[in-house]
């Protein structure tokens, strides 16, 4: 089911014009910020179908922005997300593709910094509902519907096992699982939602374990 | 994933067989699916139908988009019921006037809630607050207005769409009037089915609508779809309650807003390639709002 609350139908409470292209081009922003774990210095927007076509609009590229920035879709500083962005420091670009997407409101969101950057692709499918489809070249279905983990590992015997078991030591349950990989042996991801939010603990004991290279997390 | 309905047959076999109000199932499918407790869930629709009155508060007092292109509209019809000219029906008209006062807001970037979606979020606010004028519901029975409405979009946003661009207008404004004549039909007192008749009869009037929107905004025809939508709600909820009954099966009536959506074309799904935003007036619109580099732009694209 691609709706799972009430809320997703009756909501979200938001700074308008368009659920799909304001609120939920907020909320790309924002998860993606989540996973790269801090404030980007710069960004790369590519936008695709509806998106690309009526971005200026509907703010789509001030609510973009200020998910970046960690703005919630009622926040009423995504109007001046821009500026805030200046401000900051942050520079960035809006890219509006030609070609067409599968889904008709997907953004490519490219941020970094000094230390790495991140790639992200996200679709607004909705009444401010957003999923994430791929990750640094990995396809995935990431809802923001529960936390989760996602873990960077080499591709070797044995790790999916063993952070399923700290997982599992710290009693939370796992909701959904996604493994992938680009080649054999070679880079691979780990996708968990799981149904309590987790702590520092976690996270530190999975980033110690061996074959593990990155642990990004997303918050509910 | 565990849910007690999946589709509207579901929804109201439930609360018949139960004897209880769909709002109430939608509540306990609520605790069900994100073990919240019930107290937190109804506190959260309870903050969501106080920024709804803000809206129609801020937008009965006049408001203006940044384009220019709506706002206002509100107000006049307000004075206008207060001249006592009215033909279509005084609570009609001030459902009218509350919807376009939430979409005025919502294209303000003003705080709105989404019901289903921004582009929509007139029609439910817009009857409720008019029919409340009528009922006099407690607080309680405004929150389960809101319940209810979610229960039948729930189904909608799962079998079909609520996305403009994945379904066009009927998806969007379709949902939000279809939804809103079940709550009427719920807060008037009528049963679960009534409520399902309400919502088929007024979704088969809003099959085949194309989001078309002048320039990308949310606001022509935008604001004026969620005028009619509000008025399509009530005379569908009161045909409802009347006895009337769809001889489509709700559920076969998303199903067919569903297909029609994916047969839609893409100009004619929230790209502003086609219908009104392809009008002369349309292009010239928004080659006065965003100036010249995007008339050069889609005159490359055509």
């Amino acid at each position: 089911m691609k709706y799972r609350s009430v809320f997703e139908i009756i909501g979200p409470v938001m700074i308008g014009p368009s659920s799909s292209h304001t609120a939920g081009a907020a909320r790309i922003g924002r998860v993606a910020r989540d996973l790269f774990g801090r404030q980007p210095e710069w960004a790369k927007i590519y936008l695709y179908g509806s998106f690309a076509e009526t971005y200026k609009g509907h703010g789509t590229d001030v609510a973009i922005i200020g998910g970046l920035l960690d703005y919630d879709t009622f926040d009423e500083r995504i109007k001046t997300s821009f500026e805030d962005a200046a401000a900051l420091g942050m520079t960035f670009e809006f890219i509006p593709e030609e070609e067409e997407a599968d889904h008709p409101n997907t953004a490519r969101v490219v941020i970094g910094d000094s230390q790495g950057e991140m790639e992200l692709v996200g679709i607004s499918i909705g009444g401010g509902t957003m999923e994430v489809t791929e990750l640094n070249g990995f396809p995935l279905r990431l809802s923001g519907h529960f936390p989760a983990l996602l873990v960077v590992h080499d591709d070797r015997a044995g790790v999916i096992a063993s952070v399923s078991n700290s997982i599992a030591s710290q009693g939370m349950n796992i909701a959904h699982m996604e493994v992938g990989r680009k080649e054999k042996g070679k880079m691979a991801l780990m996708v968990i939602e799981v149904d309590q939010m987790f702590d520092e603990t976690l996270i530190n004991e999975l980033k110690s374990l061996p074959n593990v290279t990155q642990v990004s997390t997303l918050a509910n | 994933m565990e849910v007690l309905f999946g589709t509207v047959k579901e929804l109201v076999a439930l609360a018949e067989s139960q004897n209880k109000p769909i709002s109430e199932i939608m509540i306990e499918q609520e605790v069900l699916i994100t073990r919240r407790s019930r107290e937190e869930i109804i506190a959260q629709m309870d903050n969501n139908l106080t920024v709804m009155e803000s809206a129609v508060e801020q937008g009965l007092q006049g408001v203006k988009s940044t384009s220019g292109l709506t706002g206002g509209d509100a107000v006049l019809i307000q004075n206008y019921i207060k001249s006592g000219k009215s033909l279509s029906g005084d609570l009609i008209l001030d459902a009218v006037s509350k919807a376009v006062a939430t979409n005025e807001v919502n294209a303000a970037m003003g705080m709105i809630c989404a019901t289903p979606t921004a582009g929509a979020a007139g029609i439910v606010p817009g009857t409720l607050f008019a029919v409340k004028e009528k009922l006099n519901p407690t607080r309680e029975q405004m929150v389960n207005y809101l319940f209810t409405s979610g229960a039948f979009g729930f189904v909608v946003a799962n079998n079909a769409s609520i996305s403009g661009a994945a379904g066009g207008c009927q998806a969007e404004t379709g949902s939000a009037a279809s939804m809103a004549a079940a709550a009427i039909v719920e807060m008037a007192g009528g049963t679960p089915q009534q409520s399902a008749e309400a919502f088929s009869i007024v979704m088969k009037n809003m099959l085949g609508l194309v989001c078309d929107p002048v320039a990308g905004l949310v606001e022509v025809p935008c604001v004026k779809r969620n005028a009619m939508g509000a008025a399509k709600a009530l005379v569908g909820a009161d045909m409802a309650l009347a006895g009337v009954v769809s001889r489509i099966p709700t559920d076969e009536v998303i199903e067919a807003m569903h297909r029609i959506g994916q047969t839609m074309p893409s100009a004619l799904r929230e790209t502003a390639k086609g219908g009104l935003a392809a009008t002369p007036t349309g292009k010239r619109l928004e080659a006065e709002i965003f100036g010249k580099d995007k008339t050069v732009r889609d005159t490359v694209n055509s």
